[in-house]
């Protein structure tokens, strides 16, 4: 062979890939693989959740040599996978209350540490609920005492588990069960918003990361990267909600995809407060794509479109892009 | 009761939990028919054979596609590749170039000498194919293979027929087709040569034939009514091209007009400037559009300085020069006259209009139905006489080398069901796979490797080969750039993207099933399968 060929047909944007060695596959294409959540659990069909869940606790468990420890808050993943006396989970797992994830954690590190057994590895887990509203004091005492947790919040932007009520995580626009699309101004009021991996990159945490479940490898590099880290770590995967989002079970990953691509979830890692990494937007699209296919944003589509709403949302697309510069010199 | 505070039950996994029962919709897995394949008129497994190709394993890729085609390296050069045309492909950036990674592994073929394997326990059956040419060949390829002794009579004195007396050398190098003509007859196929079949059904006796396959072709030049002094010279281009295959080249002149536009017109224009003519003309009564050739070939002819006087007709040919008219497209886009009338220098004037076939073995034959100058054949390509079957350009279709590879394998199908005294029946096809199917996210960005093209001043003056072909790497990536439409290639994303781990991975090669006890049939697998070959069907309720 005169050159080496660079090219894989699918390279690595599937799970697997024939043509790749083992070790260049993603976790989840191993036989081997943890399957950490099992079958069985009761999450609605195309949970983003559960998905992002299993994804991200195998990953963590390769990366931390099957020595794992998993807290998790109160909220679908808890409940859809735990309903007394049956669990779909295959770790060590434990769950105490709503906002006391983070601190539950911490107490397991300390006990680890106490203990002598460096080596086992704790992880946190809960929603944007449990994480941005609830859980969020104990989670910046956890950013500030820098214990040596990895705290995943899965977001899915609303309380779904107890009938998609508004959380600090939905966007603006969205249409809740507490944010109806009535009145002057439909659904979810366009505030201030609130970046929880910001806000943990302000507490110059070790490390700081974002993904979506529409990149897996992504999804596993930094997972795998957290683990390898000692001290506070925080981890925010867009999950896609089909229940909540009035979208069709089989549009999870997509919808994921679109929410990358079109820049309103910029996907990016930090460490110590300071950006490191950025995923680039493949092929952008506009938010009215990403928009669209979801029932929540029906009422900006109705007979009367509102386009201003629509373009309010571009314009929090734009300014991630041009803030986390999410595409390449010479696209924008 | 020995249980703490509180606790009643037993802890129990959710396996128990069947959620396998919630599901409308239930995922299947189902290979597709791709449109490469569909448009194959050699029928190939063509997705079937890049596959292996895609992982570097070319003597499977191989193996995989002479079990359609026993020519690959002929193909690979003269084929005009509808699969390219049809290729999914092409809707992202350009088609995968199948064309050239069969000519590549047909080239392997022959460096590594891999020769054919498999061939089926003698019948004891005899089968007489009349015709050297690509459907002969085939044709006997296929039979042989399935345990028939074969023999081919050829009136020629060498082997390929149209490929080898109607493709000039700079677009089939001869070493090539006697390559693989040579690994046909290495399964026990005796050709004879010159040895003109005169009468089929004396042939068939004489010889003790169970079967025949005629092949014979279309190699009588149509003429047209030129008014023409004695001075001119018109020759035909199936004799153009046939003699150059002889010692004595034939001779055109400086000043060449050739008459036609089709491949054929093409080719002898392309030979003339080889030749050494100043100027090599062709002249077609119809404009770029309406003619039959294919655009690569007159895009290469341009390329080499032939000339095309479009919308014109040639009235008369004297000595050294020829008349023509000007013609105009009516509302039906056929040339109608005009009365306009110029004059041409021309040393000679090649007509290229097209060819008959010399029926004249079937004379006395019963039961032949012949039409248009060509036999008509049934849907098993037998003749109106049994036991005697046609194909190529002999019968009614079009006439490529790939048409005519086709027509053998077919026929040699039917053939070996007849001799066994049963009826074949082509396995069902499998539902398309269009373009719409595919989630074109996880494929690579890669535009087509495009194939070394020969310096313009050497295709002017020598008959070397015009197209380069692929090294090992540029075809392997090529290879690789194939979507496997409908089809599992093994990425493991439906593994991957079940949020409910209801895909069960069999191993390497095995692919995968769905564990119906869990999988609630959110069809997510379905929508992120990139090949589309996972389908989501209504569950019986």
């Amino acid at each position: 062979m005169n050159q080496q060929v660079k090219f894989y047909q699918t390279g690595t944007r599937t799970v697997g890939n024939r043509l790749l060695a083992p070790e260049q596959r993603a976790i989840q294409a191993d036989i081997e693989r943890t399957n950490s959540l099992n079958c069985g659990h009761r999450a609605c069909q195309g949970c983003g959740e559960a998905l992002g869940a299993r994804y991200a606790i195998d990953a963590a468990m390769r990366a931390a040599n099957n020595q794992l420890i998993a807290a998790n808050a109160t909220g679908c993943l808890e409940v859809f996978s735990t309903p007394y006396p049956e669990t779909s989970w295959q770790v060590p797992w434990i769950h105490s209350l709503f906002g006391n994830a983070a601190a539950v954690a911490t107490g397991i590190a300390a006990a680890m540490r106490v203990k002598g057994k460096p080596d086992v590895r704790v992880v946190a887990q809960g929603g944007d609920g449990g994480t941005t509203d609830i859980g969020f004091g104990c989670l910046s005492g956890m950013f500030e005492r820098n214990d040596d947790v990895l705290y995943i919040c899965y977001d899915n932007e609303a309380y779904m588990n107890t009938g998609v009520q508004r959380s600090s995580a939905t966007p603006g626009g969205a249409r809740t069960a507490t944010t109806m699309p009535l009145g002057e101004h439909p659904g979810n009021p366009f505030g201030q918003g609130k970046s929880v991996p910001l806000i943990a990159m302000a507490h110059e945490i070790p490390y700081v990361a974002t993904a979506t479940v529409a990149d897996l490898r992504d999804l596993e590099a930094k997972v795998t990267k957290a683990i390898g880290i000692r001290g506070a770590k925080y981890m925010q995967v867009l999950v896609p909600c089909p229940l909540g989002w009035g979208a069709a079970s089989q549009d999870t990953i997509k919808l994921a995809r679109l929410a990358k691509e079109c820049g309103l979830f910029p996907v990016f890692e930090a460490e110590f407060g300071e950006i490191t990494g950025v995923s680039k937007i493949r092929s952008k699209v506009p938010v009215e794509e990403y928009l669209r296919p979801q029932r929540r944003y029906a009422h900006l589509f109705g007979k009367t479109p509102r386009a201003e709403d629509i373009a309010r949302i571009q314009a929090k697309a734009d300014r991630n892009i041009k803030k986390f510069g999410l595409l390449d010199q010479g696209e924008a | 009761m020995n249980k703490p505070f509180a606790i009643t039950l037993d802890p129990g996994s959710s396996l128990a939990n069947h959620t396998g029962s919630w599901r409308t919709l239930k995922p299947v897995y189902g290979d597709r028919l791709p449109p490469c394949n569909q448009a194959c008129p050699a029928g190939e497994n063509t997705q079937g054979w890049l596959y292996h190709a895609e992982s570097g394993d070319y003597e499977a890729a191989w193996r995989v596609l002479t079990q359609d085609n026993p020519m690959p390296a002929v193909m690979g050069r003269v084929c005009y590749h509808p699969c390219e045309g049809a290729c999914n492909r092409g809707e992202l950036d350009s088609a995968v170039g199948i064309n050239s990674v069969e000519r590549f592994l047909g080239d392997e073929a022959i460096k590594r000498g891999w020769a054919f394997e498999g061939q089926a326990a003698a019948s004891g059956k005899t089968v007489l194919v009349v015709g050297a040419g690509p459907s002969g060949l085939s044709a006997a390829y296929h039979l042989a293979m399935l345990g028939h002794a074969v023999t081919i009579k050829e009136a020629g004195p060498l082997p390929g027929g149209m490929m080898r007396f109607g493709i000039p050398m700079y677009r089939l190098p001869r070493e090539v087709l006697d390559a693989e003509v040579a690994r046909i007859a290495a399964l026990g196929v005796k050709i004879e040569y010159n040895a003109k079949v005169a009468n089929i059904k004396e042939a068939m006796t004489q010889g003790g034939f169970d079967a025949a396959f005629l092949a014979v072709g279309a190699h009588i030049a149509k003429r047209a009514k030129i008014p023409a002094g004695d001075a001119a010279r018109i020759l035909d281009a199936v004799s153009v091209l046939r003699s150059m295959e002889g010692e004595e080249k034939p001779l055109l002149g400086r000043k060449v007009v050739v008459y036609g536009g089709g491949n054929t017109a093409i080719d002898v224009a392309r030979t003339a400037k080889r030749l050494g003519a100043t100027e090599s003309i062709i002249v077609y009564r119809r404009n770029r559009e309406k003619m039959p050739a294919h655009d690569f070939e007159v895009e290469e002819a341009l390329q080499e300085g032939v000339m095309i006087k479009w919308l014109s007709t040639i009235t008369q040919a004297d000595g050294g020069s020829i008349t023509v008219e000007k013609m105009e497209l009516d509302a039906k886009g056929f040339p109608q006259p005009t009365g306009q009338f110029e004059t041409m220098e021309a040393d000679s004037v090649v007509l290229a209009l097209g060819q008959d076939v010399d029926l004249s073995l079937l004379d006395g034959v019963p039961g032949l139905e012949i039409a248009d100058g060509v036999v008509k054949v049934g849907a098993n390509m037998m003749t109106g006489a049994s036991g005697i079957f046609a194909g190529g350009d002999m019968v009614p279709s079009e006439r490529t080398v790939t048409v005519a590879v086709g027509h053998g394998k077919k026929a040699a199908r039917h053939i070996d069901a007849w001799l066994r005294g049963s009826v074949y029946e082509p396995a069902a096809k499998h539902e398309p796979a269009p373009f719409g199917r595919l989630n074109t996210w996880y494929y690579s960005d890669a535009p087509k490797t495009m194939r070394p093209m020969l310096d313009t001043v050497r295709r002017q003056s020598t008959f070397d080969e015009v197209q380069g072909g692929l090294d090992e790497s540029t075809a392997l990536f090529e290879a690789r750039r194939c979507l496997s439409c409908g089809n599992c290639f093994e990425c493991d994303n439906c593994y991957g993207v079940c949020p409910d781990n209801a895909v069960v991975k069999l191993g390497p090669g095995q692919r995968y099933r769905f564990d119906y006890d869990y999988c609630k049939g959110c069809g997510v697998c379905a929508a992120e399968c990139p090949c589309g070959a996972i389908t989501m069907v209504p569950e019986a309720i």
